[in-house]
């Protein structure tokens, strides 16, 4: 098949299209906009729904609505656009209806700045709304990963009746490369036992968020519990590079798991056995993977676009007793492979140690560079 | 085998169509490429860039701290880039848009008046067509009728008939010699 060549924010959108997406809400925000400025030509085109709203509140409230009918339905933003959302999410989760979000992640907190960040992490992962519930995340690290969970991501949340969020930054969102798009689906036509898209002739049907009798609201947390035990069974996804002989490993996920790909390339080329596990869903997260190849490693790296938030989720895994290190640029910075290469040329010359926190470290020596 | 091009310049040179049209020659070639373009609160007659990456395999990261080629359209883009340059790499300095000679005596460079040539042959907006000409000359990461191949599928229709012009200021381009160190 013909090779596209495509800006990361449009590859999505098309390969949403191509999903049978029937109805798409948003609302413009750097480093996201094409997303949106795509759907605004192409949605019509098919004769399907576009409406840029007048807020994110407004957006993710339209998506709601337009889910309960069984279509499929998505929205795409930025970390603040995606932040005012959250209300809408929880209250999406606790309906149990399939959404597709894209947050394509900035520098903040705050309004903070245009520039590549992966400070969502624990918004998107571990929380955001409020309550007992959880995402499927899918993390992409190149165009084509990002046209393929996209399509993935519409898939999951219907069959776990899920929020589903594909996660980006604003550097993929921005860079072109090439790719290879799904065939044509057509929009759906058959619906779910659950979809209020009209009650002629058969028994009336009921969706909510609302559940005042708090028996009845734990017996849904643990109906969406047990949902989420089935996706920790079932979806998670990770990909390995050079871990067969590895002593050392380093952990990343969507841009800097690519940025890291080329330290250990490099890292290899100057005899270091050093790999790379790169978390495709970060939630759930790969916990029993990184369990299993940290018992064969003398120390791991995790590299982020934040703070070391995943970090966390990592040490978790090794129940902190492999010896860990921490690299993270922040603000919109991004690494280079160059500063990933010689972190892991730290890690290995030592000391290696369990103690103390990979985190506090990490800000000693960045207090020298900066 | 993996080749790092990074070309700047002001927003309007072409800066962010050279790289395209080397990024979509490389694809045509079945290559894996990434181009990226600095994207920032900027507006036209600010400064541009993009980085282009051709390789063999799964590309790692879509930036890098020095790149093997970079093209200079203009005095900033020279200033910030010329000490970035990878050792033995290469720089190609569009001369009509800078004041000062280049100092690297490590890396082969490329001096092109890129403007002038461009308008002898009939439209200034061309440099950029000469300048990758220059790069390609020097760079051997992707045949001319690779290029030429991207240029005629990707150029809006409306600019066909300056197709042979652009060949024209591609081949020019690449006569071009390095200085030598």
């Amino acid at each position: 098949m013909a090779r596209e060549f495509m800006k990361g924010n449009e590859a999505i959108a098309e390969a949403a299209v191509r999903a049978g997406v029937a109805a798409y809400f948003g609302y413009p925000i750097t480093p996201q906009t094409e997303l949106l400025e795509y759907m605004s030509h192409r949605m019509p085109e098919l004769g399907r729904a576009f409406v840029q709203a007048e807020s994110e509140l407004a957006t993710i409230n339209m998506v709601y609505g337009a889910a309960c009918t069984g279509q499929r339905v998505m929205s795409s933003s930025s970390s603040p656009g995606v932040s005012l959302m959250m209300e809408g999410v929880s209250y999406i989760a606790g309906t149990e209806i399939p959404v597709v979000l894209v947050d394509v992640m900035r520098g903040g907190p705050g309004l903070g700045n245009i520039a590549p960040a992966q400070g969502d992490y624990n918004q998107i992962v571990h929380g955001g709304g409020h309550g007992d519930y959880h995402n499927i995340v899918l993390a992409p690290s190149n165009v084509q990963e990002a046209v393929d969970f996209t399509v993935l991501a519409f898939d999951l949340a219907e069959k776990y009746r899920s929020v589903t969020v594909v996660l980006l930054d604003g550097m993929l969102g921005q860079m072109m490369e090439p790719c290879e798009l799904p065939p044509m689906k057509p929009m759906k036509t058959e619906f779910e036992d659950w979809a209020v898209n009209g009650a002629k002739g058969r028994e009336r049907r009921f969706l909510t968020s609302i559940n005042l009798d708090p028996a009845a609201q734990e017996v849904t947390n643990f109906r969406l519990l047990n949902r989420w035990q089935q996706v920790e069974a079932n979806e998670i996804r990770y990909k390995k590079y050079f871990m067969e002989d590895a002593r050392f490993a380093v952990v990343a996920y969507g841009s800097s798991g690519r940025i890291s790909l080329s330290a250990v390339r490099a890292a290899r080329a100057e005899g270091i056995p050093v790999g790379l596990i790169r978390p495709i869903t970060v939630s759930p997260f790969p916990t029993a993977a990184i369990r299993e190849a940290s018992k064969d490693l003398q120390g791991m790296l995790v590299v982020e676009m934040s703070s070391g938030q995943m970090l966390e989720d990592v040490l978790a895994a090794t129940r902190h007793n492999v010896p860990t290190e921490f690299f993270g640029r922040i603000g919109g910075m991004v690494p280079y492979p160059d500063e990933v290469l010689e972190e892991i040329r730290g890690l290995v010359k030592g000391p290696l140690t369990t103690e103390g926190h990979p985190r506090e470290r990490w800000l000693k020596r960045m207090a020298e560079r900066i | 085998m993996q080749n790092e091009i990074l070309i700047a310049g002001f927003g309007g040179q072409g800066v962010l169509f050279a790289g395209q049209l080397l990024a979509y020659a490389a694809m045509d070639e079945g290559k894996q490429v990434t181009w990226i373009p600095s994207y920032g609160p900027e507006m036209r007659g600010g400064t541009a860039n993009c980085t282009v990456i051709i390789s063999d395999e799964e590309i790692g990261s879509p930036l890098v701290s020095h790149p093997q080629a970079v093209i200079a359209m203009n005095r900033p883009s020279l200033d910030k880039y010329e000490p970035l340059v990878k050792p033995d790499g290469v720089l190609v300095v569009n001369t009509s848009m800078v004041d000062r000679k280049t100092t690297r005596t490590d890396i082969k460079v490329v001096e092109v008046d890129a403007n002038a040539m461009a308008e002898k042959l009939g439209d200034k907006r061309m440099s950029n067509m000469v300048l990758l000409g220059a790069l390609l000359g020097q760079l051997g990461v992707l045949p001319m009728k690779a290029i030429e191949h991207a240029l005629q599928v990707h150029l809006p229709e409306r600019h066909h008939s300056l197709l042979p012009k652009n060949y024209e200021a591609l081949h020019e381009g690449a006569m071009m010699q390095a200085l030598s160190i």
